[in-house]
């Protein structure tokens, strides 16, 4: 009988501990995919974060090594010149990536350290119980914004991908989601891209995934999933901000 | 023999660290010990090697915890207020069991304090660099020589135990020039680390390098796993230097820059027919008790120098336990103090002040 579905070789056979609607679990598999696809498995080593995600290093068959809240990008440009044949990815939220790494984030990109960054953004801080990240929308409810992000004392949540497309050393920054079947299939050709960007020495790919928080929302799996649309997505746009294989150009 | 050659005491560590196989050096400019980065940059390009400005301490020291993951030898260095922000990940390096070398080229403090010499990280460096149950091991230099010997044994007794090591150097030392040896390279083979995260080739078991563990049995065993190899470091690798304690009346108790000054007043307090001894800690951590216990039924008294308001004191005085006095005398801030200045502490403590 034709296979026509299993889980990646990448990713290991235990229950992951994200809760219900929660995107991590897909975008793993993509992750885990892409890895299969383009054979790489034993020749990656991921940087996992601190975050929800910070299991991951649990959930990847790769080798894995688990870096400080924000240092991921860090971390990974020490493996990377290290190991300049490996492919090495990083898997970051948005407290990590946008707020207390973020000097890290836009310094990899900017050098154009040939990594790859898998970036979820939820507009929350998961791990830690649901507080207001460098990516919550205006007027969002979290635990240390209860009346809603008041952008006079909070400031604007920031568009990662729109900034990091200034940089020259970034090679790809796109925006995807994974709400519907479309979508995960387009999320998964970018993160492939991303990779291959990495294997052909293009520079920094940044893949940011516009991603759920049901239980930090205080919404149902599939509430969670329309507010992301409602909500996440007039924000932030999904789309390519940065490509240089369209722009005919290698980094 | 190979021949001397006159060096910087910052841009001697970094050859000497090129000549053990360190080829990944993250950095950040800051005074005194900017000589460092500014050496590898030159060098390590023609040597096949990585150097890499990074855009903070931070980030700097966390490359070197990257690189230490893939297996090779790597390497930052800073001073004081630089140190203090690696703090950090310092305490992620310990946590994971990995090696790694810091220098701290010391400067005055607290806050950016000033660029001249000091030794007021010792505290910070023999018992918190960061948070957590976990050591580095600590050399101490006095010269320009220790600052290149202290290289291979810094990464040798690292990788042997896998615990981050520190040179704690200071403005002295690394700006001062002396003429330096290196040690004919040896064609040893590279260390074995099974536990690098270089990819694994689908032939092993994939490693993970981490410091979290949820479950505070498992990390309550971890850490003891790491306090029996601490035990053996002090057991094994407690290194220190005598200068004439067999009959010291006085024995003066310094190390890196100040047991410099301090060997000056020791011989002038002999010449004057003062029975002074000097023991010079060269690794700060594990700390050479064993030394100290040594001289504690001998001697009248100890007298700890330090350039700081009294650091290393306390661990003296742990070692002889209110068995003998044990005094201090040190000048802090940058300020370096004199032989003549120890000299007279000396003849205070022999009684004969005149």
């Amino acid at each position: 009988m034709a296979v026509v579905f299993e889980k990646p070789k990448a990713l290991s056979d235990v229950p992951f501990h994200y809760c219900p609607g929660c995107t991590h679990g897909i975008v793993h598999r993509l992750v885990a995919e892409v890895l299969d696809e383009l054979g790489v498995e034993g020749n990656t080593v991921g940087v996992a974060s601190v975050g929800c995600s910070v299991f991951a290093y649990n959930y990847f068959n790769c080798d894995m090594v688990q870096a400080a809240h924000g240092r991921a990008p860090a971390v990974a440009t020490g493996l990377k010149r290290a190991l300049p044949d490996n492919v090495i990815f990083t898997y970051q939220g948005d407290g990590d990536l946008a707020a207390i790494g973020m000097a890290e984030t836009v310094h990899a990109a900017t050098r154009g350290e040939n990594i790859t960054v898998i970036f979820i953004n939820n507009a929350i801080y998961g791990m830690t119980g649901g507080q207001m990240a460098p990516t919550s929308l205006p007027g969002q409810v979290t635990q240390t914004s209860p009346y809603g992000r008041d952008v006079k004392v909070a400031g604007y949540p920031i568009r990662v991908c729109e900034l990091l497309s200034t940089l020259s050393g970034t090679a790809l920054a796109q925006r995807v989601t994974v709400d519907s079947v479309a979508h995960v299939r387009e999320a998964k050709k970018a993160i492939k891209k991303g990779f291959e960007n990495q294997i052909n020495k293009r520079g920094y790919s940044i893949i940011e995934v516009v991603s759920t928080c049901p239980t930090n929302w205080g919404l149902s799996p599939k509430e969670a999933v329309q507010w992301l649309r409602d909500n996440m997505l007039p924000y932030y746009p999904l789309g390519v901000y940065k490509d240089v294989t369209a722009e005919g150009g290698e980094n | 023999m190979a021949e001397k050659v006159l060096m910087k005491g910052n841009e001697a560590l970094a050859e000497a660290a090129i000549q053990c196989g360190c080829k990944h050096y993250f950095g950040y400019p800051i005074t005194p010990q900017t000589e460092v980065a500014a050496y590898m940059s030159k060098r390590l390009p023609k040597e096949g090697g990585v150097f890499l400005q990074a855009e903070s301490e931070i980030a700097a020291v966390n490359m070197v915890l990257g690189a230490t993951s893939a297996g090779v030898r790597a390497m930052t260095s800073s001073s004081s207020p630089g140190i203090s922000l690696k703090s950090e990940d310092v305490s992620y390096i310990g946590g994971s069991d990995l090696p790694a070398l810091i220098i701290n080229v010391q400067r005055g403090g607290p806050g950016l304090g000033g660029i001249q010499p000091s030794q007021s990280d010792y505290w910070q460096a023999t018992k918190a660099l960061g948070h957590g149950d976990f050591q580095l091991f600590v050399l101490a230099p006095s010269t320009i020589q220790e600052m290149v010997d202290f290289v291979s044994l810094a990464y040798e007794v690292g990788e042997k135990y896998r615990v981050p090591a520190m040179i704690l150097s200071d403005g002295m030392l690394g700006q001062m020039m002396e003429p330096v040896e290196f040690p004919q390279k040896k064609d040893e083979p590279v260390a074995d680390k099974p536990w690098a995260t270089n990819g694994h080739k689908n032939q092993r078991k994939k490693n993970i390098i981490n410091s979290l563990y949820i479950q505070p049995e498992e990390l309550e065993d971890l850490i003891k796993e790491r306090y029996q190899r601490y035990e053996k470091i002090k057991e094994e690798e407690q290194r220190a230097e005598e200068f004439m304690t067999e009959d010291a009346d006085v024995v003066v108790v310094a190390f890196g820059a100040s047991s410099r000054v301090s060997r000056s007043a020791v011989m002038q307090a002999r010449a004057e027919g003062i029975k002074a001894g000097l023991i010079r800690p060269i690794t700060l951590w594990p700390f050479p008790d064993k030394t100290i216990e040594k001289n504690v039924d001998h001697t009248k008294q100890f007298l700890c120098v330090e350039m700081n308001m009294g650091q290393m004191v306390d661990d003296v005085r742990l070692v002889v336990s209110g068995r003998k006095p044990v005094s201090f005398f040190g000048r802090t801030g940058g300020v370096i103090p004199t032989p003549a200045e120890v000299l007279a502490e000396i003849k205070k403590l022999a009684g004969k002040e005149n």
